[in-house]
């Protein structure tokens, strides 16, 4: 008997310990609180509230773009499928009431009522500050400043209180277009200042865990790595006030999870999801998923031209016909890009960017090319990937792995970690690689000057240099800046046919940017940078 | 007692300066350039120098080991690159997190893996030996996120029970006051028992999974040891002495079969802090295991110092706990220390 009443109380015991779970209770304060709440799931989270900080991770930049405001923004367009694309040739003001482009500088009118976070007004000091400090902070931000010839404080000229004049320091189609990305952002300069040091004069450790922005939204709570939370700026005037008040967004690592998530309603929107499941996803209807492409981005193959094989032009040629272009789009992306190779013999090349190349799977050819080359029976090589897009470069690399071994080229699979491919990158020696590029500004000779210019800028991967290739691009460059229509055409369809024939790297697919949401949700736009823009979003 | 604990204190010396040294230069010998990956896609060469510079990179290997060992002694981890923030408030924000679960999963685990093991011990062959032979195996054979996993998909994706795998609180609580930084316990102290349901039905998966996971050791330890012990002679004399089977089972055999339990418990504690890891990932948890992850991966140098060492500092306290235990439960212990 003794034995069984021991029993009976270990059991009991256990039973206590496995706790039954406890359903959600719904109190009406809750779901209120629900349907003006957006809950947003992705992977990794913000490392930096300020784009102008140091080695600012791309999830800062969806909250600087909607806490801050810019001079100026770009007008939406109907994109594929109909969904608002931003269009690259219109823009509006966000702080600038209006502004005006002459042949040397633009001047932009500041609206009256704009004001910080805080409630002091937005004057032209702060637009200049902000100015001066990203052509001034370094690295990045410093960086794509350039990109649109905006290199020098003296650029930016104070008028009046709400008056701002910038100076071209060239003739660049760029450099408006640049003053309308996330960069050039306007910061609350008299409160960063009171928090600055002299060892940070721009106060950069000030902005990094707050925001000092007028933008539409401000951070009212950030845990790094876990959760940031966003609510709505009232006195918000950079456009119409934004129908959703606060915006929550977890880290939640597990992509499973994410897709759960989602599919039990619990999260309004995610992204950074596998390609399968957001087929399946697409599939099933439950949910709404929007894929668009990239603007201005390729995932490509792309081959070291400095040392053999890779630096005979027919081996390339080959490598281009042997790669398998329809598997990749099948079995890797599920579909979900566009693809930039078959293009049919007779097509004349566009003046656009990206567009198909002409080589499809053909192994005749490549076998063919690879025996003029003299290399009849093959070698052997390395191609490398980045691990942090494990997901698709792991099978991408696989594949061709295969279709190579076929033209007897032995290929080893070099996976290179995360925080270790920009510096392999840079020392441009693999000799067989996958990479993307995407540029922010969406125009073909801006992708070809980081990509296929002579400079060999770090996106030339390739080290491809080419007297011809320069000329055509600085040509394009020019004749955009001076508005010559036929030169620019003819410059632009130059580069791309000699990207094709000499191809130091074969172009892939354009990628697809995924994000998948509530049905309840409304108001999706696809922007260059391929964040958020929560401004424009509803529920319900 | 007292000379003993600073007596083992003075022991942990020498390692944890060994571990300094480990880490220091371990997370140097990484592969990766942390400065070309906070310069961002779009650096050029200078940028990723002028990063280097910034982030002191630069320097020969020893200055870099003298600041830093400085900055230690100031009670300074440094600063994480990929979250931005100190490493020593991150760490001392997390901690808590995983403790407050792996504590959890441990209790759940014990409460249920002792009373098994006895049973198992004092009834060999029977069905409750094979029940407990069956869960441990079970138990350490399947991996920890697979587990969970599972869990997730079972009790959260199809029968709806448990609540979202979001960390600690539902989404719409907002978290205690911290006093112990154990969200179980404050919110109890701040008197938010809805609070303190999120809390503990966000745990109840987590903490099933590590339970589940260290059920094995716990067990079998617990039965092996209780069966040598139930086979000594002071045993047999107990019982023949007409002691009731309780009191024989309880008060002779239990206890003196707790020793290596506990020592078992110690290196239990030890692997559910490496499993954390995976679950953290698994229920988006905010603890130490997932930022230490995330920081090897990037080359984040200093919380992964700030991490290593903080687990130092742990086992250490860890073992001194245990050799307490001993003293307390056999005096012979005591009498050799």
């Amino acid at each position: 008997m003794k034995r069984r009443d021991f029993l009976k109380s270990v059991s009991g015991l256990a039973a206590g310990a496995a706790l039954p779970a406890v359903p959600q209770v719904i109190s009406s304060a809750y779901a209120d609180a629900r349907s003006e709440t957006l809950l947003i799931v992705s992977e990794g989270g913000p490392n930096n509230l300020d784009i102008h900080g140091v080695g600012t991770n791309v999830p800062g930049y969806e909250v600087s773009w909607n806490c801050y405001d810019r001079l100026i923004s770009h007008e939406m367009k109907a994109g594929p499928g109909g969904v608002p694309y931003y269009d690259r040739d219109k823009f509006k003001g966000e702080l600038a009431e209006e502004f005006k482009i002459d042949d040397m500088s633009v001047t932009f009118k500041l609206k009256k009522n704009a004001k910080f976070h805080d409630g002091t007004p937005v004057t032209a000091k702060d637009v200049k500050w902000s100015l001066d400090r990203a052509v001034s902070v370094g690295g990045f931000p410093t960086f794509q400043m350039s990109a649109g010839s905006l290199t020098k404080p003296e650029q930016f000229v104070v008028i009046d209180d709400y008056t701002v004049r910038v100076d071209f320091l060239k003739k660049d189609r760029l450099t408006v277009p640049d003053l309308a990305v996330i960069v050039p952002c306007i910061v609350n300069s008299e409160l960063v200042k009171k928090n600055a040091s002299e060892k940070d004069p721009w106060g950069l450790e000030f902005t990094k865990q707050q925001t000092a922005g007028s933008g539409a939204y401000k951070v009212t709570k950030w845990t790094a790595g876990t959760e940031v939370i966003m609510e709505r700026n009232e006195d918000w005037v950079g456009g119409p006030l934004p129908k959703i008040k606060r915006v929550i967004w977890r880290m939640v690592p597990q992509a499973g999870n994410r897709r759960a998530l989602l599919e039990r309603g619990d999260a309004d929107i995610s992204y950074e999801l596998p390609f399968k499941d957001f087929q399946e996803m697409k599939a099933n209807g439950k949910l709404n998923v929007v894929s668009l492409p990239f603007s201005n981005g390729i995932q490509y193959i792309g081959m070291n031209v400095t040392k053999p094989p890779f630096d005979n032009v027919k081996v390339r040629q080959a490598i281009a016909y042997a790669l398998p272009y329809q598997k990749i789009m099948d079995a890797v992306l599920f579909g979900l890009g566009n693809p930039m190779f078959g293009a049919p013999a007779d097509k004349a090349t566009e003046v656009a960017w990206p567009q198909p190349h002409k080589y499809n799977t053909d192994m005749e050819k490549a076998k063919a090319l690879l025996a003029e080359a003299g290399y009849a029976n093959g070698f052997e090589t390395t191609i490398s990937f980045d691990l942090n897009f494990a997901g698709v470069n792991e099978p991408l690399c696989v594949l061709v792995q295969e279709s190579l071994a076929q033209l007897g080229i032995k290929t080893t699979i070099n996976k290179v970690p995360g925080a270790n491919w920009r510096t392999e990158l840079n020392k441009k020696e693999m000799p067989l690689f996958t990479n993307v590029f995407s540029g922010w500004l969406d125009y073909p000779e801006y992708f070809f000057y980081w990509c296929y210019h002579g400079n060999n800028s770090v996106f030339n991967t390739m080290s491809y240099k080419s007297a011809e290739m320069d000329k055509l691009i600085d040509g394009a460059r020019t004749s955009a800046a001076t508005g010559d229509k036929a030169a620019y055409d003819t410059d632009v369809k130059g580069f791309v046919d000699l990207a094709f024939t000499d191809v130091p790297r074969i172009p892939l697919y354009q990628p697809f940017v995924n994000v998948a949401m509530q049905k309840n949700i409304s108001g999706y736009q696809y922007w260059f940078h391929r964040r958020l823009d929560y401004r424009a979003l509803a529920k319900g | 007692m007292l000379t003993m604990i600073g007596k083992r204190l003075m022991f942990a010396i020498p390692s944890l300066i060994g571990v300094v040294i480990v880490t220091f230069l371990l997370t140097r010998a990484l592969p990766g350039d942390p400065a070309a990956y906070f310069a961002g896609p779009a650096a050029t060469k200078e940028a990723v120098e002028q990063i280097r510079k910034k982030l002191g990179l630069d320097r020969p290997l020893i200055e870099q080991f003298l600041r830093y060992t400085n900055d230690l002694a100031h009670g300074d981890f440094g600063n994480s690159l990929t979250t931005g923030q100190p490493v020593a408030t991150e760490i001392r924000n997390r901690l808590p997190a995983s403790a407050e679960l792996t504590l959890l999963g441990l209790i759940v685990s014990i409460v249920i893996a002792i009373p098994l093991g006895v049973l198992a011990a004092t009834r060999p062959g029977s069905w409750i030996d094979h029940l407990c032979r069956i869960t441990t195996t079970a138990g350490v054979s399947l991996p920890v996120f697979f587990t969970g996993l599972v869990l997730v998909y079972v009790f959260y994706f199809q029968l709806g029970w448990s609540p979202a795998p979001l960390g600690r609180l539902d989404v719409f609580y907002s978290a205690p006051p911290t006093v112990t930084g154990f969200y179980l316990i404050d919110t109890l102290i701040a008197r938010d028992f809805e609070a303190w349901r999120s809390a503990l039905s966000q745990l109840v998966l987590p903490a099933t999974t590590l339970a589940i996971f260290s059920l094995a050791p716990i067990a079998r330890m617990t039965r092996a040891s209780m069966l040598a012990v139930l086979a000594s002679e002071f045993v047999r004399t107990a019982r023949a002495s007409g002691l009731s089977p309780t009191t024989v089972i309880v008060t002779y055999a239990f206890r003196n079969a707790m020793l290596p339990v506990i020592t078992t418990l110690s290196m239990v504690f030890s692997f559910l802090l490496g499993a954390n890891v995976l679950v953290e990932k698994v229920f988006a948890w905010p603890g130490i295991g997932s930022y230490a992850v995330e920081a090897l991966i990037s080359s984040d140098f200093a919380p992964v110092q700030g991490f290593v060492l903080t687990m130092a500092v742990m086992y250490v306290l860890l073992n001194l706990v245990i050799d307490i235990l001993y003293g307390v439960i056999d005096p012979r212990v005591r009498l050799e220390g």
